[in-house]
């Protein structure tokens, strides 16, 4: 039983930066836009808090230079999807060479100095009375708290609220959606920007929680997991919760093996993420065969008004 | 509710998108490339150095010598073969991100050849070594296009992954079995010996690599304008729905296509090997793969625009070295990279756009 | 009645590129009145209405609403101004429930919980028991049939408060029993005030329902009449510019032998469902067979597996004495099968290469075209040449990108690859979609010239005239299946108006 209460803490633990990244993408895929830069903005994201963290000495001046950097770089990419009508994916493929080169060159002064603090701890009071649940509540740092509130408001404002029933529309139905008067590219830009926000806060909590300190590269591929998990979640954000842990538990599986004395080389536990990540789009690939992915029908085409239809 | 019509602030101009309008495709490239350079300057200064003599440097580092130039050469054999091999596969709309790994497993598949068959003849293991590596790189293409094709799997989080696992998997061999015992602990192979190497030009580093690339580009453009085979491909570019009408199967043609695009950056994973490192080592492609992306995309699949950007790039790679004598980073290079690549994109629409009076 | 006038355009210009859509057009309409706005496809009427409803912006001239002068910028600037606008192609977002689609443009409530959602569907089913517009408030889009999403739409339109609606090519998608319903609906609409303009290219239609009728023609107003001081003939001729071509005459032909036949055809389409459902047809020899159909009924799908492009589960199809066992689009273009698909841009011509690339299409395997897997890149261009010619395909030169074309000279291009393989059987999907009367003519000629040769053609079209006119034997799809056969001098449009709507079935036709 505390085997299992350790995997979970470790999953939630490593689970959470891939959370955030897959919540922010799924707000701009809803909105119709694909977002493959996110292991450019996680890493933009990670070197930000490193950086100003390090100068001022304050989580929350670190946070907001994260959240200024990352809402920058979506209106750079919400500039060229949205307003230049770009080819998306090349766009987010150059969100991720852009964000891999620039924070490799502004981090490199700070490679390897770790960071003055931690995110401070909080426990919910009257939780830890509570048998197993206090167990796996316990110590969690106010990021992973904030990441379940993400989650439940999200979900409520896609299903509960007008401006979620526009985004639902604009990411399924652009030009209905601007028939009847919502304003489809505002929206969007708006969507990339809080996304974008959020992935850089991935790196963000990567940095602050998981690794506390900076290393060129350091998100190793998540920000491309986080992307596989938006299809795995179907666009659905309490879905994300669950796929984002078993992600997290996978990472940490290579480690725990070698705890037992197993004799593979960490190398190849260290491909198990990316290699289940495969197999299970070809799994939901097989049996969805027949289905809708549940993706948004606009994903990934751009709208402009006074077009020739 | 007619006044809040009316009130609404209007900007005296607004833009009209119009697709049909042709642009100059060499101004906007060039202008791309100058709006990349101011913008990287900017975050030079604000390191506190004068940006100038940086690109000067980088500039006279890459193409000023002829030390720069054929090493520049040397840097855009793989850029160009790696950029070949993305580009086949952007023709017909597969977007293959992973000539990383692609290139890995040649290169690993290749120096495989040097471990298991270390006595062989040059006439016998430069072919074989060639062979595999261009079988290595197929087939981690193939992994890619498998999943597309028999289970709809996005190509583009599939070919990443496979770049990490390729590169675990190339750590695994230089700092475990392969690695040379008398390296003092470098993780690398053992250097491979004549009979391994590919043969060089004079005194410079300039290898046999070179005619591979040259090849591959004469038949890549000989192949899409003149051949059935390169028609089809042209066809599934332009409109796979019609192409599906003209009877083309098109999945197959994504599973050889990526095969030839797996075998082309696996090629140059061998030529890199064989040619330059003379050994597998840690860290031996600085983001080929990658770069090819844009080397690509920069020449808009073009054979000979594939030949002028993998040069330029190749440049700039060696420019980014010869920085860091300036006490700057060599991630320098990436970051230009990244941010040409998002000036040309900006580049492919922003000039299909009117400015109008509002009326 | 004091008749006021509720909108008033005056000298609308508008271009698209160097394309002159609307050219000088007034045109007025009065509150209480169904006014009709009629024009061949490509007339510009549409174009007009988009320009009201604040899709397009005019490139210049006036436009009035209800006494005000007004700029309508926007969709939304055209709601707020109280017009509401029926598309062609409706405009619902699929994966919404039908209230949701309603409520999408409201403003007011960020928060929504359920009870929101209940009052809102208990108004909405209110005004669509008023009008006698019945739809299941509470499903998704996808799930609903054509003629229920057309009545979302209106209501959509209602429960805004508009003044005004339009309605775009109301009736393309109906059954003609569904279409009278949406007449009822439009005149009980009229008497609470409300101006309805139609924009349609049915004489029938108009004469049926309107007050008063404007007549446009390439991109101009010709005419605007009440309806009672006109006839179906007269409008016909304005509307044409000529006087209308009769029924085309057609040489009997002695019934040639069978060269299509299809037995107890299945065929899933995506998601697992049944596009065609134990079909049975029979092509003959030198005739064109038309299959008449609402859309939506298999058409695509029935095309499609004729084609090679699409499996089927189930059933035989014997071509020219020979079964078809898989489904190939090699082997049907092998054995004279040529297919003009649905819609010529999306999946007949590869919009960025030039002319000789589209020519090739569907020859270039052959030996004329290439030798050894090498093109012959000289002889293909005189062969292009030829056929340019011969087809009258007016083309700056042979490398231009088909996309720049227009559409008349496309859709001849798309006839000359198809036609000079000598095919025995023409499969074409409509045919004549989006092109001008000149343009359509030229496509009849094509397919009667095509038929008097002794070949055949499968007409598949949702233009009950062009099937009417055409067709030696017309067949009925409903459902997947086909449902009536009727030969041409027998074929009436009443009857075949019950079989699209599936009110007959082929049970109690001898056929």
């Amino acid at each position: 039983m505390d085997m299992l209460i350790q995997i979970i803490v470790a999953a939630v633990g490593s689970g959470t930066p891939l959370l955030f990244a897959t919540l922010g993408g799924i707000l701009i895929e809803r909105s119709g836009i694909i977002q493959l830069g996110a292991e450019g903005l996680m890493l933009m994201g990670a070197v930000v808090a490193c950086i100003a963290y390090i100068h001022t000495g304050s989580l929350a001046a670190a946070l907001l230079a994260v959240f200024a950097v990352s809402a920058l770089l979506g209106v750079i990419h919400g500039f060229l999807t949205v307003s230049l009508v770009s080819n998306q994916i090349v766009c987010g493929l150059a969100m991720t060479l852009f964000g891999a080169g620039l924070s490799a060159y502004l981090g490199k002064p700070y490679s390897g100095n770790p960071i003055p603090g931690s995110v401070p701890k909080w426990d919910m009071p009257g939780l830890e009375s509570i048998p197993l649940i206090g167990d796996l509540f316990a110590h969690l740092d106010v990021l992973t708290w904030l990441s379940f509130l993400l989650v439940i408001l999200m979900h409520l404002f896609i299903h509960r609220t007008s401006w979620g029933l526009h985004l639902r529309a604009i990411g399924d139905n652009p030009p209905t959606a601007d028939v009847m008067g919502i304003r489809v590219q505002a929206f969007r830009y708006g969507y990339i920007v809080v996304g974008s926000m959020l992935i850089g806060l991935a790196g963000a909590d990567m940095l602050l929680v998981y690794s506390p300190t900076w290393t060129e590269g350091m998100t190793a591929g998540r920000g491309w997991i986080a992307i596989a998990l938006i299809i795995f979640a179907r666009w659905n954000p309490v879905r994300a919760l669950f796929c984002a842990y078993f992600f997290g538990a996978l990472d940490t599986v290579g480690f725990r093996f070698q705890l037992l004395g197993s004799h593979i080389p960490s190398y190849f536990l260290k491909m198990i993420p990316y290699l289940v990540t495969i197999l299970v789009l070809m799994y939901l690939g097989w049996r969805n065969r027949n289905k809708p992915s549940g993706s948004p029908e606009a994903l990934g085409m751009p709208y402009i008004r006074e077009q020739r239809f | 509710m007619k006044e809040l019509a009316a009130k609404r602030m209007r900007l005296p101009y607004r833009l009209d998108y119009d697709p049909s309008k042709k642009i100059n495709v060499w101004w906007m490239t060039i202008a791309s490339v100058l709006f990349a350079l101011a913008i990287c300057g900017i975050f030079i200064a604000a390191n506190g150095m004068n940006p100038f003599p940086v690109y000067k440097k980088l500039l006279s580092g890459a193409f000023g010598s002829s030390f720069g130039l054929t090493e520049t050469l040397v840097k855009s054999i793989p850029l160009l073969l790696c950029g070949l091999g993305v580009s086949i596969a952007y023709r017909i709309s597969v977007w293959n991100i992973g000539a990383e790994g692609q290139f890995a497993a040649g290169a690993i598949a290749a120096t495989s050849v040097t471990i298991y068959f270390p006595d062989l003849p040059i006439y016998l293991s430069i072919p074989l070594m060639i062979v595999f590596g261009i079988a290595a790189g197929g087939f981690w293409g193939l992994l890619t296009a498998i999943p597309r094709t028999y289970f709809q799997v996005n190509e583009l989080i599939t070919s990443l992954m496979l770049n990490y696992v390729a590169l675990l998997a190339l750590n695994y061999f230089v700092f475990g079995p392969w690695k040379d015992p008398k390296g003092f602990n470098f993780p690398g192979t053992p250097m491979f010996n004549e009979a391994q190497t590919l043969p060089v030009l004079g005194d410079t580093r300039l290898h046999l690599g070179l005619l591979f690339a040259i090849v591959v580009v004469l038949l890549y453009a000989f192949t899409i304008r003149y051949t059935r085979w390169g028609y089809e491909l042209r066809l599934i570019g332009a409109n796979a729905e019609a192409a599906k009408n003209a009877g083309i199967r098109i999945s197959r043609h994504i599973l050889i296509v990526m095969v030839i695009s797996g075998g082309l950056a696996g090629l140059a994973g061998m030529s890199e090997v064989s040619g330059v490192t003379h050994r597998l080592m840690y860290g031996i492609s600085p983001g080929y793969g990658y770069t090819a992306i844009i080397v690509a995309w920069l020449a808009k699949l073009n054979p000979i625009g594939l030949v002028v950007s993998s040069f330029l790039f190749g440049g700039l790679i060696v420019g980014g070295y010869s920085v860091q004598t300036l006490g700057l980073p060599s991630s320098i290079s990436n970051m230009l990279q990244g941010a040409i690549l998002f000036f040309l994109i900006a580049s492919d629409t922003i000039g299909k756009f009117r400015l109008r009076r509002n009326d | 009645m004091t008749t006021s006038v509720s909108v008033e355009m005056s000298r609308i210009c508008k271009k698209f590129g160097k394309v002159m859509a609307n050219d000088q057009v007034d045109f007025s309409a009065n509150a209480g009145e169904i006014h009709a706005l009629l024009g061949e496809n490509g007339a510009g009427k549409s174009t007009m209405m988009c320009m009201l409803s604040g899709v397009y912006r005019p490139t210049s001239g006036d436009i009035r609403l209800f006494g005000k002068s007004v700029k309508i910028r926007s969709p939304k600037d055209a709601a707020q101004l109280g017009v509401g606008m029926v598309f062609q192609n409706f405009r619902l977002v699929q994966t919404l429930t039908a209230a949701e689609n309603i409520v999408l443009g409201e403003k007011s409530s960020f928060w929504r919980g359920s009870k929101w959602m209940r009052d809102k569907q208990e108004e909405i089913r209110g005004i669509s028991e008023k009008f006698g517009l019945p739809f299941p408030v509470d499903r998704p889009i996808w799930q609903l049939s054509v003629g229920e999403q057309q009545r979302i739409e209106i209501v959509k339109t209602l429960y805004r408060g508009v003044g005004l609606i339009i309605l775009d090519e109301p009736t393309s998608v109906l059954t003609p029993g569904e279409a009278s319903q949406l007449f009822d609906t439009l005149v009980q609409l009229k008497a609470e005030g409300k101006t309805i303009i139609l924009t349609t290219h049915k004489l029938k239609e108009v004469m049926a329902v309107a007050d008063r009728i404007s007549v446009m023609r390439k991109g101009r107003m010709i005419h605007t009449v009440d309806k009672s001081a006109t006839s179906e003939r007269e409008l016909a001729q304005i509307m044409v510019g000529k006087e209308m071509t009769p029924p085309r005459e057609m040489a009997k032909r002695q019934k040639g032998k069978s060269l299509l036949s299809v037995q107890h055809l299945d065929v899933l389409a995506e998601l697992g469902r049944k596009a065609l459902d134990n079909l049975s047809l029979e092509v003959h020899e030198g005739e064109i067979v038309g299959v008449a159909g609402v859309a939506g009924n298999g058409q695509k799908e029935l095309a499609e597996v004729l084609s090679g492009l699409l499996p089927w589960k189930r059933g035989k199809i014997v071509f020219n004495g020979q079964e078809m066992r898989t489904a190939s689009v090699r082997n049907a273009i092998e054995s004279g099968i040529s297919h003009v698909p649905e819609n010529r841009m999306k999946s007949g011509l590869a919009g960025s290469l030039g002319v000789v690339d589209n020519l090739l299409f569907k020859s270039y395997r052959t030996k004329e075209r290439s030798l050894l897997g090498f093109l012959r890149i000289g002889s293909n261009r005189r062969w292009s040449q030829t056929l340019v010619e011969q087809f009258d395909v007016k083309t700056p030169d042979l490398d231009t990108p088909v996309q720049q074309l227009s559409g008349g000279n496309q859709q001849k291009l798309l006839f000359a690859r198809e036609i000079h393989r000598e095919p025995l059987l023409m499969i074409a999907v409509h045919p004549t979609q989006g092109l001008d009367i000149g343009a359509t003519e030229g496509v009849h000629r094509l397919l009667t010239n095509l038929r008097n040769s002794g070949k055949s053609v499968l007409l598949i079209s949702e233009d009950l005239d062009e099937v009417l006119q055409l067709s030696d034997r017309i067949l009925v799809i409903y459902n997947g299946g086909i449902i009536g056969e009727m030969a041409r001098e027998e074929a009436d449009r009443e009857r075949i108006g019950e079989y699209m709507a599936g009110l007959r079935d082929s049970g109690e036709e001898a056929v």
